[in-house]
């Protein structure tokens, strides 16, 4: 019986993830197939007077481009389901290579900010909650208003002219300082070209954790059980430590876990502002130069970093909420 | 049925007369609550629920407030235990043993001295193991202990107290949410509508738990809108009405057609009966928030006359019992 | 003797309080964009002789390194950012209405839109935005239409959540059940109730809107560079941010978040009027 449940919620998932991907595939393909902008001239860029038309030409029939759109999308379906993704042409690499690398130094910055936004976000949404209706309360909530109101690569240069400029205590850009090699850089070098980046993103993500928190808790607080909890004497702390906490931290995480898209969303601002080589970078990189393969790679990489956010939210529930693990309720 | 009642209402009550003497364990006087809201368009209104509700308790009794539903009987309950909500304004006199209970003195004493059984199994969280609910309210050593016996008293497994809130059929939570009463060294009960929704045996078993606290020396404030039930277990039924006292009856009151009960709301609860007349009242109740100026129960009352509408009766005593009519 | 009161709201009372706060956003935002509006080209022109100005009484926001003078070229880019918001949310809020009604046709349209909701759901705005935009080859067009595209999946969620709600209702069964058609049931039952919620929708699909466009332009996928956008002002203080020039992306910004805030603030507001059971606690 248990093992039927799991296998079927996993062909669930598994189907839900394949049509997703197919439907984006083919959406995302027929979208950069029709653009206007010339691939070939964007890739041969201020040269275009030097190359002959044979040239270019060449470079079409190279990618494919003289074949009709079905056959380019089946061939390059064919590639893709093959585990290759084609070459970047910025980069000048296998399009996975690429996104392996710098979705590594996405992962660290999006990672720092999801642990620091979760932390502080439920810890100010438990301070609300708990003191509803009063001037901590206000005052955190409209923070948290004004911080979905401010836009987030604005908030990264305040941050660069404040620490960098002014200050001067964080260097303005590069997640390496350049003319090193990245094995030479230290760690704490890493750190410091991390710091700003990660902070931007923190303060922004707080908002969402926040304000979602505390309308949990002031559900839990007047819901029938909390009432029966403090006819029975508890209050206050012992309210939250004993009923609050349980019922409010799964939604919690689960909701961070949820965010994956907005958080990458807003890794793609950051890194731009701090000029960090991530993969939000990249992908702005790849639309402005006409890297086809590379934007329709993190086009779907992005895709399965979000499912699988959402992914882990599901499953959260389903492993540690008792109603969900007891199978009891659906 | 109606026999053993009687001779078992007699192992643990004291006389009437015995109990007079003594201070009230519980006392509430003039209490009244009022609510403000935000309708549509967010226009401020106020309603009020409670207009002036009076009670004695004294030890070891079990008083049943009676009302229809809607009357605004569980916030009797939340105003005594202190827990209303934010937008309630309440006033009135609470005394507990004899000392005023003022807000403060709520806050110490609710869980401890004075305990309450909710009405919905939603009282119940849903997170957390059923034993450890009821351990919480054990302030000895051995939770675990004292739990299971008390789970063994009212019939449930060691293994219920290891389960979740979702996992317990209705009638186990309702013994779980029974056993946090009578594992508290509580002095006063409230019993918050416990029987409606439970089929014969449920309620019978509800019942002889409450019987079983009393006989502990606890007093219950029995709360309902079951009359026959009230009657079953309480040694007094205080008729609420429109957010008022309208009577407070002894047990024995009710008899015949209803000629010792001094209110005809209460007359007419009790002609209402299936075993009696079972002539049902007409009309409905005032809603909470109507503005009455004479008597709550005058457009209803069979022998309400011009004045009845234009000033409110008082409390007085009558033969053994409290009534708010002019006639009585 | 017990005794609590609740505590009454100084002076005047919710209702009152909500009222005006709307008036005064809905105010502030009218002058913000009559203002942007009214700027002649005259005052977003170079002026070389006045470069690089801190923010002084002649310019409050300074000006740039070609003497412009930023806080017309703020405001004109606050007027332009709502241009940009406006059409994308109308479009936006049409998408959501028409597929939350096709959603209460049958079981299988709803399993289809709640799937394309899935599906839009399942990128990063941001993702979606570039590609669009790059598809259309950059530009005005592409971001308005990668901006209707984005916002209506939230929007429809609601809705169709409500449409499902008053499907179950009695004058509807009763509508039916008279022989009337799918048509004039959705015209005369179940629109009426949605237009609060579209309103309110509406209102607040903006500040995402406008936030998302100045983001994509920033990135240089949105407006043009030729065009006094927030995100291309600010894009281009990035190179000025070594020298000094704070004001050249402070303003802007700073008027962004307001115009922004003050969207928010009307939706939400205006929600609390409509709906203040839902909304009591925000």
């Amino acid at each position: 019986m248990r093992f039927k449940r799991i296998s079927l919620y996993v062909v669930k998932k598994i189907v839900k993830l394949v049509s997703l991907l197919l439907t984006i595939c083919i959406l995302s393909f027929l979208l950069v197939s029709y653009s206007p902008i010339d691939p070939v001239q964007t890739y041969v860029g201020a040269d275009m007077m030097r190359v002959s038309p044979e040239q270019q030409e060449n470079i079409a029939t190279y990618w494919g481009l003289d074949e009709s759109r079905t056959e380019q999308f089946l061939s390059w379906g064919k590639a893709v389901l093959e585990g290759n993704l084609g070459t970047s042409l910025i980069y000048r690499d296998s399009v996975a290579d690429v996104i392996a690398e710098r979705f590594l130094a996405s992962l660290v910055l999006m990672g720092f900010a999801w642990v620091l936004s979760g932390i502080f976000g439920f810890l100010l949404g438990i301070v609300a909650g708990m003191r509803e209706g009063t001037i901590v309360d206000r005052i955190i909530k409209g923070y948290c208003f004004l911080l979905a109101s401010t836009p987030a690569f604005w908030l990264g240069l305040l941050l660069l002219m404040l620490f960098s400029v002014s200050l001067g205590w964080f260097p303005v850009g590069l997640a390496s300082p350049a003319g090193i090699l990245a094995e030479d850089v230290t760690f704490i070098e890493r750190v410091r070209h991390l710091f700003l980046p990660a902070l931007t993103l923190s303060i922004v993500g707080v908002a969402n954790v926040a304000l979602h928190t505390r309308q949990k808790l002031i559900e839990v607080l007047q819901s029938e059980f909390a009432r029966f909890a403090k006819a029975k004497g508890e209050n206050g702390f012992s309210l939250l430590w004993r009923h609050g906490l349980r019922n409010i931290s799964l939604p919690a995480i689960s909701l961070h876990f949820a965010s994956f898209g907005e958080l990458f969303g807003g890794a793609v601002l950051a890194e731009q502002v701090f000029s960090y080589p991530g993969l939000g970078q990249a992908v702005v990189q790849a639309g402005l130069g006409g890297d086809v393969p590379l934007l329709l790679g993190i086009v779907l990489f992005s895709t399965l970093f979000v499912f699988a956010g959402n992914l882990l939210a599901d499953l959260l529930y389903k492993l540690i909420d008792p109603r969900m693990r007891k199978g009891e309720v659906q | 049925m109606m026999d053993i009642n009687q001779v078992e209402k007699s192992d643990h009550t004291l006389p009437n007369s015995l109990i007079k003497d003594k201070t009230p364990l519980f006392e509430v006087n003039h209490l009244s609550l009022t609510f403000r809201q935000y309708k549509k368009g967010l226009r401020e209104s106020s309603t009020q629920v409670i207009r002036d509700f009076s009670l004695k308790i004294h030890q070891g009794e079990i008083v049943a407030v009676v009302g229809a539903s809607g009357s605004g009987k569980s916030l009797l309950a939340d105003a005594i235990l202190g827990i209303l909500p934010e937008n309630a304004d309440v006033k009135g006199d609470l005394k507990f043993a004899g000392e005023e209970l003022t807000m403060e003195k709520q806050m110490l004493l609710r869980g401890k001295d004075i305990s309450l059984i909710p009405q919905s199994t939603n009282a119940l969280d849903p997170l957390m193991k059923a034993g450890k609910q009821v351990q919480s309210v054990i302030k000895r050593k051995n939770k675990k202990s004292i739990q299971e016996r008390i789970f063994h008293k009212v019939g449930l497994s060691k293994k219920a107290g290891e389960m979740y809130p979702f996992e317990l059929s209705g009638g186990m939570a309702r013994r779980v949410l029974v056993s946090t009463a009578m594992v508290s060294e509580a002095k006063l009960v409230i019993a918050d509508e416990p029987t409606p929704g439970l089929d014969e045996h449920a309620r019978n078993e509800t019942i002889h738990y409450i019987k079983q606290l009393a006989d502990g020396g606890k007093s219950i404030m029995f709360i309902t809108h079951d009359i026959t039930a009230a009657l079953e277990v309480a040694d007094k039924v205080a008729v609420f009405y429109a957010g008022e006292t309208v009577e407070i009856a002894n047990i024995d009151d009710f008899t015949g057609k209803g000629e010792n009960l001094r209110h005809p709301y209460t007359r007419a609860l009790w002609n209402a009966l299936p075993q009696n007349d079972f002539i049902p009242l007409k009309g409905s109740q005032p809603l909470p928030g109507e503005t009455i100026n004479g008597c709550a129960f005058e457009s209803r009352c069979p022998i309400a006359v011009e004045y009845c509408a234009q000033k409110p009766p008082q409390n007085k005593s009558v033969s053994g019992g409290i009534v708010r009519c002019f006639h009585a | 003797m017990i005794e609590r009161t609740v505590k009454q709201s100084n002076s005047c009372n919710l209702r009152q309080r909500t009222l005006v706060t709307i008036i005064i956003a809905f105010i502030l935002l009218i002058g913000i964009i009559l203002s942007g509006a009214l700027i002649g080209p005259e005052k977003l022109g170079v002026n070389l002789q006045l470069r690089n100005i801190p923010p002084s009484f002649a310019h409050l926001f300074g000006t740039d390194w070609l003497g412009r003078d930023m806080l017309a070229r703020t405001f004109k880019g606050l007027a332009l950012s709502f241009g940009v918001g406006l059409t994308a949310a109308c479009i936006s809020t049409i998408i959501a209405l028409v597929l939350s009604l096709l959603s209460s046709v049958n079981k299988a349209m709803d399993a289809v839109i709640t799937w394309l909701i899935d599906l839009f759901l399942s990128m990063p705005h941001i993702v979606i935005l570039i590609l669009i935009s790059f598809a259309a080859g950059g530009g005005f067009k592409g971001v308005v239409i990668g901006l209707a595209l984005t916002h209506w999946p939230s929007l429809t969620r609601l809705l169709r959540a409500e449409v499902l709600q008053l499907k179950n209702m009695n004058y509807v069964a009763v509508s039916k059940s008279l022989g009337k058609s799918r048509l004039w049931i959705a015209r005369h039952h179940i629109l009426p109730h949605l237009i609060p919620q579209l309103i309110v929708g509406f209102v607040l699909l903006f500040p995402h809107a406008i936030l998302h466009e100045a983001a994509i332009t920033f990135l240089g996928f949105g407006l043009s560079a030729e065009a006094p956008a927030i995100g291309i002002i600010l894009s281009e203080s990035m190179r000025y941010l070594a020298t000094g020039m704070w004001w050249l992306a402070f303003f802007p910004g700073l008027s962004l978040l307001a115009m922004v805030g003050i969207f928010d603030l009307l939706g939400r507001n205006i929600r609390r009027l409509i709906d203040p059971f839902h909304s009591q606690k925000l």
